[in-house]
C-alpha cells in the first residue's frame, strides 16, 4: 500500500510491516496503524509514522543505547493487550522530543513504546514510576 | 456524568468486577482503594495528560536539526 509520510514523501509499504496500536497513542487515540521507517544516515533513530495521517510521525530511538539503568516491569494490562508470552517477543523504543541544539533533546522514559514482534501489536505503556520522566535529557550517556 | 455521594468505607461497584472504596477523607485529599482485574489499566489523570502533551510536543520536529543529525552520524 502507498502512504504519505512526513519525512519520506510518498512511499510503498508492505502491510505486513504495519504495527497495530489497538488503543492508539495518548493524544492520538484514532491513530492505530504505524510503520517504523529508517532515517537515512542514522543508525540510532527511526520514524514511527502513522499510515493514515501524514503529519503524525515521531522520532524514536532505542532507549538502552541512550541511557543507562533503564529497567521497568511490564504491567499486566500491556501483557494482556499485546498477548505477550515471552520476553523475547518485545522490543522497546522511546519517543524523542527533538530540540535545537541536539543535546537539549529529550526522550520519554516514562511512557515507553512496547512492540510485540510476533503479532505486530504495540502500545505506549505509562509507567507509574517516579524514577523516570517524560523529558529525560539525551546528553546523559549515549550519542 | 453520574454523580454519587459516598461516606468513608462506602463502595461504588462498577460492572461485576470493579470496586471503588473511599478509604479516608482528610482536608482536600481523598484516598481511594480500587479493586479491579489486572488487565484494567488504572492511572492518575494528570500522568495521562502529561504523556498526551509530551506526545503532541514531540510532533514538532525541527527539520534542520534532523538534517544535521543525518549528516553527523
Amino acid at each position: 500500500m502507498r502512504i504519505e509520510t512526513k519525512f519520506h514523501a510518498t512511499i510503498e509499504i508492505d502491510s505486513a510491516d504495519k504495527w497495530c496500536f489497538p488503543k492508539g497513542i495518548p493524544g492520538f487515540e484514532n491513530e492505530t496503524d504505524f510503520v517504523l521507517l529508517p532515517i537515512e544516515g542514522s543508525d540510532s533513530l527511526q520514524v514511527l509514522q502513522s499510515t493514515k495521517q501524514q503529519e503524525v510521525a515521531f522520532i524514536v530511538a532505542n532507549p538502552y543505547t541512550l541511557v543507562t539503568d533503564y529497567t521497568f516491569e511490564l504491567d499486566y494490562a500491556t501483557i494482556d493487550l499485546l498477548e505477550i508470552s515471552q520476553p523475547e517477543e518485545i522490543m522497546v523504543l522511546g519517543i524523542l522530543s527533538m530540540k535545537q541544539p541536539y543535546h537539549q533533546s529529550t526522550i520519554n522514559l516514562q511512557a515507553p513504546l512496547i512492540f510485540q514482534v510476533r503479532n505486530k501489536k504495540a502500545k505506549q505503556m505509562i509507567l507509574n514510576d517516579p524514577r523516570f520522566t517524560v523529558r529525560h535529557p539525551l546528553d546523559k550517556g549515549g550519542n | 456524568m453520574l454523580v454519587l455521594s459516598r461516606k468513608v468505607n462506602e463502595v461504588i461497584q462498577i460492572a461485576d468486577n470493579i470496586e471503588i472504596r473511599i478509604l479516608e477523607v482528610k482536608g482536600d485529599t481523598v484516598r481511594i482503594g480500587i479493586e479491579a482485574p489486572k488487565s484494567i489499566e488504572i492511572l492518575r489523570g494528570e500522568l495521562v495528560q502529561s504523556i498526551t502533551e509530551t506526545n503532541q510536543e514531540a510532533l514538532t520536529i525541527d527539520m534542520d536539526l534532523l538534517k544535521q543529525l543525518m549528516k553527523k552520524e
